[in-house]
């Protein structure tokens, strides 16, 4: 199986003085990550306010088809002569959803997996490495299609099958901790005290691989957002649902008429994930200042 | 060397049986009767289910039925397509070649421009060559393949005419020979393209991090002091040390590149079996479905093994155990 890959890992530039902030204060001074969050949060605003944004509805025939964007339509029609504008807003709450329950899926079962190869280490750790390796390789894009198609699209096949797919690289990260940390004296401590093996794992170790599964949770829902879009954009969507990756599908036929079909809700979708790619870095930086890559 | 690679070879079983055993526990998941997932929806005589039903054990336990399934998969037999009326295996045999050259066009143009960027990136960090190659990579990892693949053709394709929007060869012109490969090229840059895009994001990062880390080292100091020009350092010098994690990378990644192209292809109806999957999901033509997923795996599996043969040549310090 492959082996382990190396962390992209810049090393400090020399003669920079350590800086002694909060993380909060780390992630305030990195200015792309700031630019990340404030787009991030106009989104979540715009999925929370969806209904009042919306100036139609995104699902029924509004207006004459194709129109191009102007007043009254700022993101012009579809060919059945829906706003896009409202297929953008309503399509914010599917992604995010889905984004945000597919990573947290993975998280907590990367942690669950991490914990006991780490904790256990020995043949466990053996067996669920060859487990994770396998899942890390393997393509899981295409494993997510035949579970989604398998299953019948809806929000929750979609949603499992994201997350069931998306751990390995969580899992690795909380082993990696939990390898570091095991025989540490205040493990050993808990231990002798009585503390119970789930005490130690989940208050004593865990909280140290805290920053490392924030960072990869934070990166895992872009992930899982471009996921989605392609099922989507592959006719797996939820069929009850407007999403990005459906409108994006339906423009491929009106390519030459519509230029402002696939240009928006596609720009959703590049914008939602760049942010929380954004994000996700400038949290990287913020907890492990160590591995700073970006100048502070 | 020879029994590293034999060794290599042999681990591969188990994981393709892994992959076996991953499809058959998806399709016994599946609502309804399994004969369902084996046929497709295209329909299917009762006869020739009740055949299937037979074949397949699906009237015996489970662990039985587990064995009969590995035991076709092993002899590649992977189902029949009632829509396009063809095996499985044949169907996708048939398909592959695109897909491969696809996947090697757009892999080569994805390291070479990645590490070039990645190492102009490490010459100067924050600079605004590294500063630019930054945004680059963290553009391409946010953009849709699909999107930028619809953008492509919107721009290059429908507006300005240069390329071909979509297919492997045009329509009509049985062109053969050196014209005919010209042809396939045209076809081939877009997707190629797109594909690239996405995935060089990847190789910037992690050249520019793997360089400022080699370029610390003693031996590339030793180098300049020698007085060896700046472009012998970096590229002799630190870029053969500094390739190894991108070598080791690609393995690791080719899963998920995959991926990306099944998307491409859909988008430029590149004749590879990411098209093939899409048309058998429009039919809900599940022995495709299943089967593609299979053999792509095994697949990426061998391309894995490949890359980690190629990383032992590469470097020395690896033991061939």
């Amino acid at each position: 199986m492959a082996t382990t890959p190396t962390a992209p890992v810049a090393p400090r530039p020399p003669h920079q003085p350590r800086r002694r902030a909060s993380v909060a204060g780390r992630f305030m001074r990195n200015r792309a990550a700031d630019a990340g969050a404030v787009m991030l949060l106009v989104l979540l605003a715009a999925a929370a306010l969806a209904g009042s944004l919306a100036t139609g509805s995104a699902q029924s025939i509004e207006s004459a088809p194709l129109a191009p964007p102007g007043p009254g339509h700022v993101f012009g029609t579809d060919d059945l002569g829906r706003d896009i504008w409202s297929g953008v807003v309503y399509g914010a709450r599917v992604s995010l959803l889905v984004g945000v329950l597919a990573a947290v899926t993975s998280a907590v079962l990367g942690v669950l997996v991490g914990a006991a190869a780490g904790y256990y280490a020995g043949w466990p750790d053996d067996l669920l490495m060859r487990v994770t390796e396998f899942f890390l390789v393997i393509p899981t894009f295409l494993l997510a299609m035949v579970l989604v198609a398998v299953l019948r699209p809806s929000l929750w096949t979609i949603i499992a099958a994201i997350g069931v797919l998306g751990w390995p690289g969580t899992a690795r990260l909380v082993r990696a901790e939990f390898l570091a940390l095991r025989e540490r004296e205040f493990v050993m401590a808990a231990r002798a005290i009585g503390h119970g093996t789930a005490r130690i794992i989940f208050r004593q170790i865990l909280p140290n691989a805290a920053p490392p599964v924030i960072v990869s949770t934070s990166l895992g829902v872009g992930a899982a957002i471009l996921t989605e879009a392609g099922l989507s954009f592959l006719g797996l969507g939820d069929p009850n649902l407007v999403s990005w990756g459906l409108m994006l599908r339906n423009s491929r036929e009106f390519l030459r008429q519509a230029w402002w079909m696939p240009t928006f809700p596609g720009l959703a979708i590049f914008v939602t994930v760049l942010s929380l790619n954004l994000v996700g870095d400038g949290l990287n930086d913020a907890l492990n200042p160590r591995l700073r890559r970006t100048a502070g | 060397m020879a029994r590293y690679i034999a060794r290599r070879l042999l681990l591969i079983v188990p994981l393709a049986c892994a992959v076996v055993v991953v499809n058959f526990v998806i399709v016994h998941l599946a609502p309804g009767d399994p004969v369902n997932i084996l046929v497709g929806e295209y329909g299917a005589t009762p006869q020739f289910q009740a055949e299937l039903r037979h074949r397949y054990g699906l009237d015996r336990p489970l662990v039985t039925q587990l064995g009969i399934y590995l035991q076709h998969a092993a002899r590649g037999d992977l189902g029949y397509s009632l829509y396009f009326n063809e095996s499985v295996v044949g169907l996708i045999a048939s398909r592959l070649p695109a897909t491969l050259l696809l996947m090697t066009s757009q892999l080569a143009i994805a390291l070479g421009l990645g590490v070039t960027l990645g190492v102009a990136a490490a010459r100067r960090p924050y600079s605004l060559t590294d500063n630019c190659a930054s945004v680059v990579a963290l553009v391409g990892y946010s953009m849709p393949v699909f999107w930028s693949g619809l953008l492509l053709i919107l721009l290059l394709s429908t507006t300005l005419g240069w390329f071909p929007s979509g297919g492997m060869t045009t329509v009509r012109t049985a062109a053969t020979g050196l014209a005919g490969a010209e042809d396939v090229l045209r076809h081939l840059v877009l997707p190629a393209i797109t594909l690239a895009l996405v995935n060089l994001a990847l190789y910037v990062r992690l050249t520019r991090a793997s360089m400022l880390e080699v370029l610390t080292f003693d031996y590339v100091r030793t180098a300049r002091a020698k007085g060896l020009a700046d472009r012998a350092v970096l590229v002799r010098h630190a870029l053969r040390n500094a390739l190894l994690p991108v070598v080791t990378v690609t393995g690791v990644d080719l899963g998920r590149m995959v991926g990306g192209a099944v998307l491409t292809e859909t988008v430029f109806a590149w004749p590879g079996v990411g098209t093939l999957m899409y048309t058998a999901l429009q039919t809900r033509d599940y022995p495709v479905i299943v089967g593609s997923f299979m053999l792509v795996s095994v697949a990426v599996l061998l391309a894995n093994l490949l890359v980690d043969i190629l990383y032992a040549v590469l470097d020395p310090r690896i033991q061939y155990r």
